[in-house]
């Protein structure tokens, strides 16, 4: 009884515990949310005391505004040349270092390939944008070498090749992560599944069909997700390659470049905050739209 | 004939195996190539550099580095980098685990609505209140100092929803009860008791917080100005412009900020990959 009584009086230390992260949580994530709403209602240069109320009129302008509808494309576009392969890559070797128990130091290849998920995406950019520099950069000496091109190529000259390059670079950096992703979601698959399988007579690519794609479901859609919600956000690499303009021609001008540019390089805060909040939109509705994309692809099986 | 039938079988195993090494060798060099030719170039001259393709090192790397450092303070940018980055794990890590370990332990009131909310919390793009909380740390005269890209890392919703999950297994209900029988407080027996029990959690969460803090840009280039506050992502994108030509200094540059990150990599890629799969399963 006794006993009983203590423990019931210890669960309430529970709340001193979890208090320091609520508080900090509050000030500096809730707080700043709602924050950005009121300043998403207003003309404000982010210096004058008194910002001007002017209702939705950002929000007006907003969806008027083609350029914001240009940084969606881009975004958008960017994202899906990178996810694709990105994905088949991944499911590829994933299945591929799964199956084939022959192949020898499968930890150092999947190693290296994540590898360039760790490094400093503001460093991988500044790499690249060296790399790629149609004077002097390795890609075009190795594609004159290998006989692929037969004078330098100036990539960013183009807006395909400009988002070619932001694509293929995400890419490289996530199609690794992805392997080990796939790979922790197929050996969640029991094995007894593809010995039965094997048994009723079943080819790799049929069973590969119906074992293994519906039951790594989940893992797909948990990355298709997660990198529609980072692609969405994508900052560093096209900023710092564009020197912050987007170019050529505002075609690799992502959502937050359009966002920062307006909030921090022309002190347009609440048109700036205003975009925040389309952003958020825009990445719950295709959220709903990945996720429905996927389970629909189950419905038809 | 059976024996012919086999060695065919073989063979194509052997051709197959040979075509699956070509695959895993190709993107392995693709992933590393350019790493490699950013330390290959960060030896050599401006001149060296544009008249070709250099596959082994030269003798200009101190002569780069001198150029680097004559204009660009990179050691005093990674001095911050790696001040910022052990502050943030050390604060995220400790403060994951009360959080985690008052979720896991305690059957409070608000308990469930609470943890809720920490989950819920992880669907917010940060990007959502950026600028408010550029305004916040503004009016809080914080612009410039490390206090706004420390302390918010108090709350760390993914490393609790990660160290809980380890926690609601590793710590039993009774070596609790035996310490508080031996009268020590809730808070002595989380320290003393509950953090070294869920430590390799914690641990493996450190290694994510500590490279994500050293990786970000965005948030430490709207907040610092001071050219000596800079992190060394910053001091990178700075030294591209001062060095516009300077290809040798620039590859130096960025090498010094990516060759730690290889060589910790080179130690921890089991537990990093490890710890990326239990993420990635639970997630």
């Amino acid at each position: 009884m006794l006993k009983k009584k203590n423990k019931v009086d210890k669960g309430k230390y529970g709340i001193y515990f979890v208090i320091p992260y609520f508080i900090t949580f509050l000030l500096f994530a809730l707080y700043p949310v709602i924050y950005t709403l009121i300043i998403s209602l207003q003309k404000w240069d982010g210096i004058s005391l008194n910002p001007a109320f002017v209702g939705l009129k950002n929000y007006v302008t907003l969806i008027h505004d083609a350029l914001f509808y240009q940084a969606i494309a881009n975004t958008l576009i960017m994202w899906i040349c990178a996810v694709i392969p990105q994905m088949v890559f991944a499911l590829f070797l994933a299945v591929m270092f799964n199956s084939a128990k022959k192949i020898k130091g499968k930890e150092f290849f999947r190693a290296a390939m994540y590898l360039p998920n760790l490094v400093t995406p503001a460093a991988v950019a500044v790499l690249f944008a060296f790399l790629f520099d149609w004077q002097t950069g390795a890609i075009n000496k190795i594609l004159l070498d290998l006989h692929v091109i037969s004078k330098p190529v100036n990539w960013f000259l183009s807006e395909y090749s400009s988002r070619g390059i932001m694509s293929l670079i995400s890419w490289w950096m996530w199609f690794g992560y992805s392997t080990i992703i796939f790979g922790a979601g197929l050996n969640n698959i029991p094995v007894e599944l593809y010995e039965s399988a094997n048994i009723d007579g079943a080819t790799h690519w049929q069973s590969f069909k119906s074992i293994t794609m519906p039951l790594l479901k989940p893992t797909v859609l948990f990355a298709a997700v997660t990198s529609l919600i980072g692609g969405m956000q994508t900052f560093d690499i096209p900023y710092v390659m564009t020197g912050g303009q987007g170019g050529p021609n505002n075609k690799t001008l992502t959502v937050v470049m359009y966002l920062y540019n307006t909030a921090f390089q022309n002190s347009n805060y609440g048109y700036g905050s205003a975009i925040g909040y389309g952003l958020f939109i825009l990445i719950l509705v295709f959220s709903i739209i990945t996720f429905k994309f996927i389970n629909r692809n189950a419905d038809n099986d | 004939m059976e024996t012919k039938v086999k060695r065919t079988n073989n063979m194509r195993t052997s051709s197959k195996t040979v075509a699956w090494y070509i695959l895993l060798i190709i993107l392995t060099l693709i992933c590393l190539v350019p790493f490699y030719i950013m330390i290959i170039d960060a030896t050599h001259t401006n001149g060296e550099i544009a008249s070709k393709l250099w596959l082994l090192p030269g003798a200009a790397l101190l002569d780069n580095y001198h150029r680097l450092v004559e204009s660009v303070p990179i050691w005093r940018g990674f001095g911050n980098s790696l001040f910022i980055a052990i502050a943030v794990t050390a604060v995220s890590g400790y403060f994951s685990a009360l959080t985690a370990y008052g979720f896991s332990r305690y059957k409070f009131k608000g308990n469930k609505m609470l943890y809720a909310i920490v989950l819920g919390s992880m669907m917010i793009p940060m990007q959502l209140g950026f600028i408010g909380f550029y305004q916040l740390i503004s009016k809080m005269h914080l612009l410039n100092s490390y206090i706004p890209l420390i302390i918010p890392s108090i709350a760390n919703a993914s490393s609790v929803f990660f160290i809980k999950g380890y926690t609601d297994g590793a710590v039993h209900e009774s070596l609790i009860e035996a310490a508080r029988i031996d009268g020590s407080g809730e808070f002595a027996i989380f320290n003393k008791i509950g953090l070294p029990l869920i430590m390799p959690s914690v641990a493996t969460m450190s290694i994510f917080t500590f490279i994500g803090t050293w990786n970000n840009y965005l948030t430490p280039l709207i907040l610092i100005s001071d050219m000596d506050k800079y992190t060394l992502p910053i001091m990178q994108v700075v030294a591209k412009g001062v060095y516009k030509t300077e290809f040798g200094a620039i590859y130096t540059c960025i090498a010094i900020s990516v060759v730690p990150i290889m060589i910790a990599f080179a130690f921890l890629s089991k537990k990093i990959i490890g710890g990326l799969t239990i993420g990635g399963v639970k997630g």
